[in-house]
């Protein structure tokens, strides 16, 4: 057995301290949302019955979010892999300006873009009370991420060779487009991908406004559960959450793997 | 030399012609309006320092780029300007190889088979084909990231030749790889075209691979053609000093009135008594095989010492006094006065 020295020790102390700080809260609201009365504690035991109330009470929110993820996803994977193609293939002063102009979203504050998007078609027909209005808040906000993650394997594999590389070989633009560019950029676009749908289903800021009753998504749902019910009901709401967010994470670190390998 | 040439030409290889090619890329202008001529079935190597505008002119032929209005590029007398290369059955080997990392080795190689809608059985054999003559048949199904530079240099080229292309086209094929390996694919990219009779075009800024594998060699500088002609030719008898210096070491001095031009190899270690020159030794390089002096020659006019090569057993020290003579009949280059 290798001998640690005292720093080894206390580095260990220290991070483990810090890693049980930021992991406690998630805990115990997941055990919290689990359990029979949160005020007597873990003793009154543990139920399901709170995710069946917000599952029952919340289905709406839920299927809506994950609705909109999905429909970001596919807006986002249309304008976002064109667009990073074309800015990487002119790479000019131009595209570089336009990659920094699809960032301003995410820089701005969500409320900011919120509210430009209601004064400006807050108006126009029943467009306002659509989930589509909430869609174009979305898809605005993961956009560059998209794009900036496909941009940057496209960079990475040094397409333009690969490219002419299939040209050279007698592969005309669809040709090559399917069986070169898009496998080799599959890595950029899997991880924009999960980022996407992630975002999306986490988004609150820009969504808080955006929303209408009948529009409501998961995490403004969880604002107004936490702000008017039991802490049990809106604990049992972050579970559910957990449960669809866990797997996204997981995938895209799987994602990240696989990029890194190829 | 003439009727090998011909013999080539019976081959698959098409006949080059480039007019009037110029290039710019916004303000700058990467090649000058150029002519030039690459026989059916020729190696024709293209030299020159970075930016002298080699690549440019690589690609115009490949189709890659198209040059600036007024130039044409024929292939076999046929107008092939505006014909891109997926249209111009030429084979390109690219610096970085631009090997498909999503496929495996046999895949890559069938590649430019599959798009040109060969059977699949064709497909195979003619892959299997290039594979052995390659000597990379146990690499088949690896992936392009199992692969060493070599091997990966074997793929390109394995992959190029697959669809019997009419040209083909490398582009510092060999500048990624280690200097002994250099050596090793050097001699089988000769043996290769030498087989194949096909038309090639090789660029490159290593003069020796140039000397080795080129029948002729363009040098070019500054975007546009400095001379070309045979290495032969090149080498003792450069146009300028440029190409001189480019293809060799040139030394130049001025001695009595008289300009004398020569290589370090032109002149011999001799008696101070019996000697065209007399120096002094100011540097001293052992190198194996042979020690390389600078030596400082008496009554120059010219500061800069000339570079000479002796053998290394029993070669003068560091400040002796030495006597030089050059060799007859080696009057290389025009006087450039």
């Amino acid at each position: 057995m290798m001998r640690r020295s005292k720093n080894f020790w206390l580095l260990l102390a220290f991070t483990a301290s810090v890693s049980i700080f930021l992991i406690l809260p998630v805990v115990l609201s997941v055990l919290a949302g689990l359990t029979k009365d949160y005020f007597v504690g873990l003793s009154s035991g543990l139920t399901l019955d709170w995710v069946i109330k917000v599952w029952t009470e919340y289905q709406r929110s839920i299927l809506l979010s994950v609705g909109i993820a999905l429909a970001c996803l596919v807006c986002s994977l249309l304008l976002g892999v064109p667009a990073a193609y074309v800015l990487f293939k002119r790479n000019s002063g131009w595209s570089r300006a336009a990659e920094e102009l699809m960032m301003m979203p995410v820089a701005l504050p969500g409320i900011a873009t919120a509210l430009a998007l209601i004064a400006t078609y807050g108006a126009v027909g029943e467009f306002r009370t659509h989930w589509t209005f909430i869609l174009v808040g979305h898809v605005l906000f993961t956009l560059p991420f998209m794009v900036r993650s496909v941009l940057a394997v496209m960079h990475s594999i040094e397409l333009n060779v690969l490219e002419e590389g299939a040209r050279s070989l007698g592969a005309s633009f669809t040709q090559r487009f399917f069986s070169v560019t898009l496998p080799n950029c599959a890595p950029g676009i899997l991880a924009g991908s999960l980022m996407v749908l992630t975002l999306s289903m986490g988004e609150f800021n820009m969504t808080l406004l955006l929303h209408t009753p009948f529009t409501q998504t998961l995490p403004v749902g969880l604002a107004d559960a936490y702000a008017s019910l039991r802490i049990e009901v809106a604990s049992a709401y972050t579970v559910i959450f957990f449960l669809i967010i866990v797997p996204l994470l997981i995938a895209m670190q799987a994602a990240k793997r696989l990029t890194r390998t190829s | 030399m003439s009727t090998a040439l011909t013999q080539k030409t019976a081959a698959a290889g098409a006949q080059i012609t480039l007019t009037r090619c110029a290039k710019s890329f916004r303000t700058h202008k990467a090649l000058q309006p150029l002519d030039l001529q690459i026989n059916a079935g020729e190696t024709l190597a293209l030299l020159g320092p970075s930016g002298c505008g080699k690549t440019t002119t690589l690609r115009i032929i490949a189709g890659l780029e198209t040059p600036d209005d007024g130039g044409t590029v024929m292939y076999d007398g046929v107008d092939v300007t505006n014909v891109p290369i997926e249209r111009r059955n030429v084979g390109m080997v690219f610096q970085s190889y631009a090997l498909f990392p999503n496929m495996n080795v046999l895949e890559n190689v069938k590649y430019g088979l599959r798009v040109r809608d060969y059977s699949a059985s064709n497909a195979n054999s003619r892959a299997s084909e290039m594979l052995a003559m390659m000597r990379i048949e146990d690499l088949a199904q690896r992936r392009i990231n199992e692969l060493s530079g070599g091997q990966r240099q074997r793929v390109a080229l394995a992959r190029a030749l697959a669809p019997q292309p009419r040209v083909l086209l490398l582009d510092e094929p060999l500048a990624a790889l280690d200097a002994r390996l250099r050596d090793v694919l050097r001699v089988e990219i000769d043996r290769l075209l030498r087989s194949l009779g096909i038309t090639a075009i090789y660029v490159t800024h290593d003069q020796s691979e140039a000397m080795a594998l080129g029948d002729r060699i363009a040098v070019m500088n500054n975007g546009v053609i400095a001379q070309i002609g045979t290495p032969e030719e090149i080498y003792f008898h450069p146009a300028d000093a440029f190409v001189g210096d480019f293809v060799g070491t040139m030394n130049s001095i001025e001695h009595n009135g008289k300009r004398f031009t020569f290589r370090p190899e032109d002149i011999d270690l001799v008696d101070p008594t019996s000697a065209t020159f007399t120096g002094t030794v100011t540097q001293r390089l052992f190198l194996g095989d042979h020690v390389q002096l600078a030596v400082s020659i008496d009554g120059a006019s010219s500061d800069a010492p000339v570079t000479i090569r002796v053998r290394a057993r029993n070669s003068p020290s560091l400040n002796d006094k030495i006597g030089l003579k050059l060799q007859p009949l080696t009057r290389l280059a025009r006087d450039t006065h």
